[in-house]
């Protein structure tokens, strides 16, 4: 599976939104994700791609593209 | 009964109002998880009275103002009942003396145990909480002395005080996920940390009891207890449990 449809689904899971509603521009202020949500989003990545993301990284990321060029530039 | 299936985690269990919550909430059907950080044979009692009761718990060792210590707790759960529902912190110490004399050590170790504990306790514990996706209780043991303040207990209310303030905040940024954050304010309860006041002490104190008799630590845990299985819509809230005493 590529990063970007393990990163959709997770964010689908997590965030309670369906998969085709994801695409790369989708923001999180889109779907209306609070920073609880955005928490609890990073904890489920680094548990399924085993990383840490900081605070800083975090701040960066406002969209789904920006979640998969993210991972992508780790893995 | 109401918390059958529910697992949680009781700070400071071996004694006083720790232990008193630990078997009240194992009698309302909780799987227990003890924690003590130096006497081991007084949680083993606890353990024992629990399963005597008919329920179930398990023991573990860790000093609460250590992050990795507080780990091994949530482990402990995990490892026996698999989830964790219910964190009440109690653990807590004293090192009364007047500010003038106050060493900085007496400072820094209530500190450590009393406010940077239930950092520690919560911190572990959040994880698995939110995972659980199923909401959770928490429930953090302040002091009178915290919301009053207490000649010779400036460490003490400070660090009270301190975890009060986290409650209300921990109520604010959880609630969205079910997670109810409340405290509780015990005033004179009779344990081993009110034993060795003075019964010159003892007797002030008495004089400014509405209800003109001392807390015993049961009277904390019914309303633990409470506020653990019941009480839905309640969080950020700081309740006295203290036969009304005016300080």
């Amino acid at each position: 599976m590529s990063v970007e449809s393990k990163v959709k689904g997770i964010i689908s899971e997590q965030l309670e939104v369906s998969v085709d509603k994801l695409s790369p521009e989708t923001t999180f202020e889109d779907i209306d994700a609070d920073s609880l949500d955005i928490v609890e989003l990073v904890m489920a990545l680094e548990e399924e791609f085993d990383m840490e993301i900081s605070d800083q990284e975090i701040e960066n990321i406002k969209s789904v593209g920006d979640v998969i060029k993210y991972i992508e530039s780790k893995v | 009964m109401e918390l059958s299936g529910k697992c949680a985690i009781v700070t400071g269990a071996s004694r006083g109002i720790g232990r008193a919550c630990a078997i009240s909430l194992a009698k309302a059907g909780a799987s227990v998880v003890i924690n003590y950080s130096q006497n081991k044979e007084a949680a083993e009692e606890v353990l024992k009275t629990i399963e005597e009761c008919g329920g179930s718990a398990a023991i573990v060792k860790a000093n609460v103002s250590q992050y990795t210590e507080c780990e091994e707790i949530v482990k402990c759960a995990i490892d026996h009942f698999k989830r964790i529902d219910i964190l009440i912190n109690n653990a807590g110490i004293t090192r009364d003396n007047l500010l003038a004399r106050m060493k900085a050590e007496e400072w820094q170790e209530v500190i450590d145990v009393n406010l940077n504990g239930v950092y520690n306790c919560c911190k572990a514990v959040i994880r698995p909480l939110l995972k659980q996706k199923s909401g959770g209780r928490i429930i953090n043991i302040a002091s009178v002395a915290g919301i009053h303040g207490n000649s010779g207990q400036a460490n003490y209310a400070a660090a009270k005080g301190g975890v009060i303030a986290f409650t209300r905040t921990m109520a604010k940024e959880l609630g969205s996920r079910d997670i109810t954050v409340n405290a509780v304010a015990p005033g004179f309860i009779e344990t081993e940390m009110t034993d060795n006041l003075s019964d010159a002490v003892k007797e002030k104190i008495m004089d400014q009891v509405a209800l003109k008799r001392f807390g015993k630590p049961e009277d904390v845990a019914e309303v633990v207890t409470f506020l653990a299985s019941s009480a839905s819509y309640v969080t950020g809230q700081v309740i006295a449990v203290d036969g009304n005493l005016s300080m």
